[in-house]
């Protein structure tokens, strides 16, 4: 059976694509199969994170429309036989996906995947709506600042009134990813710890990735973080296999011991 | 320099301060967008009412829930054109 997972956040410029890309290609190098697919009509990127962007022939506006079947669109990944990538239309109006096609594409990508995993655009708008609108799982990305947490706790509130199963009265699983944190900074109490996001947010905890040069390294290249090897490689790595129902301890990467403990505490998944 | 340096001598965490001012900003929040519907489903069911009596223009009819620490306060502000034809009470 299929889950759906989407990676959102509200504010942009947090980490959706990046994690879309990580949590994707960790899941894909588990030999499972999983969909990537880029919600951000008029703005496409997941395409370029993930090194495809020269192979991009049909989107998902195409698929919607019937102008293509979904196997003509799907991009297979060059490194990982299972990873596909459904990318977004860069040129066509965001008004051309629809409620009805979104639904017909999310049922089909059930059938052939284990994972589909949306990347959500920033906003509150109708493509942050329709990208949440199937899933499972939600993962909400969010950064140590003020904006982004804010931004994070109002993407909360509508996963659990405008997705699928919160109008069946279903739980919507709900997961924080917290990126580009600096755990000397917030120990020197000039960053906000991951404790203060969680109590003020109050989801669990999927993982913490550290702020790294690692990462935009990997942008750069076209290669999702977690198929080289770095601290935030292993991190998303970890929160892949969380989704996964594994039961890892969370680990803060080079913060001291103390806090360790603390962290040990919390359920991961 | 000697500024700088004074300012850095002095300088506070900032971390609690945005955590403190998080947690006041979205205990607001969280209750102004639960009581959203609320406010439409009241503006909705008084201008029904007032419709019965008298015809107003929808446009015309302002309600704002005031969220306050100890009380809360509903304003209907509904304009009635000096035109307006008043129907009889059945």
């Amino acid at each position: 059976m299929a889950k759906v997972i989407v990676v959102t956040s509200g504010k942009g410029g947090v980490g959706k694509t990046t994690s879309t890309a990580a949590l994707g290609a960790a899941l894909a190098q588990r030999g499972e199969k999983v969909a990537v697919v880029d919600f951000d009509v008029g703005l496409r990127n997941l395409d370029l994170v993930m090194g495809a962007e020269r192979r991009v022939v049909y989107d998902l506006i195409n698929v919607v429309q019937g102008d293509a079947k979904l196997a003509q669109a799907l991009i297979r990944d060059k490194r990982l036989d299972t990873l596909f990538l459904l990318p977004a239309s860069q040129t066509r109006d965001k008004d051309n996906l629809t409620a009805e096609g979104v639904a017909t594409v999310m049922a089909e990508l059930k059938q052939h995947f284990d994972w589909v995993v949306c990347d959500s655009p920033a906003g509150i708008e109708r493509g942050a709506t329709l990208a949440m609108r199937h899933a499972d799982i939600a993962v909400v990305v969010t950064n140590p600042e003020v904006s982004s947490v804010r931004d994070s706790d109002r993407i909360i509130g509508l996963l659990d009134a405008k997705t699928e199963r919160a109008e069946k009265g279903q739980r919507i699983e709900k997961h924080l990813l917290l990126t580009r944190y600096d755990p000397i900074r917030a120990e020197r109490g000039d960053m906000l710890k991951v404790e203060d996001v969680l109590e003020i947010l109050s989801i669990p905890l999927l993982g913490i990735i550290p702020e790294s040069p690692d990462v935009l390294r990997a942008s750069n290249l076209g290669t999702p973080v977690t198929l080289v090897e770095s601290a935030p490689s292993s991190a998303y790595r970890d929160a892949a296999r969380r989704l996964a129902g594994e039961s890892i301890p969370i680990t803060v990467p080079g913060e001291k011991r103390g806090l360790f403990g603390k962290l040990f505490g919390r359920r991961a998944a | 320099m000697s500024l700088f340096q004074f300012l850095n001598f002095n300088r506070r965490n900032t971390a609690p301060v945005a955590r403190e001012r998080l947690q006041v900003l979205l205990a607001h929040e969280r209750a102004a967008v639960g009581h959203s519907d609320l406010v439409g489903v009241l503006r909705e069911e008084i201008l029904a009412v007032i419709a019965k009596h008298v015809s107003v223009d929808s446009d015309r009819v302002q309600v704002k829930m005031e969220k306050g620490e100890i009380v809360s306060t509903l304003e209907v502000d509904i304009e009635i054109p000096a035109t307006a034809s008043i129907r009889k009470a059945s």
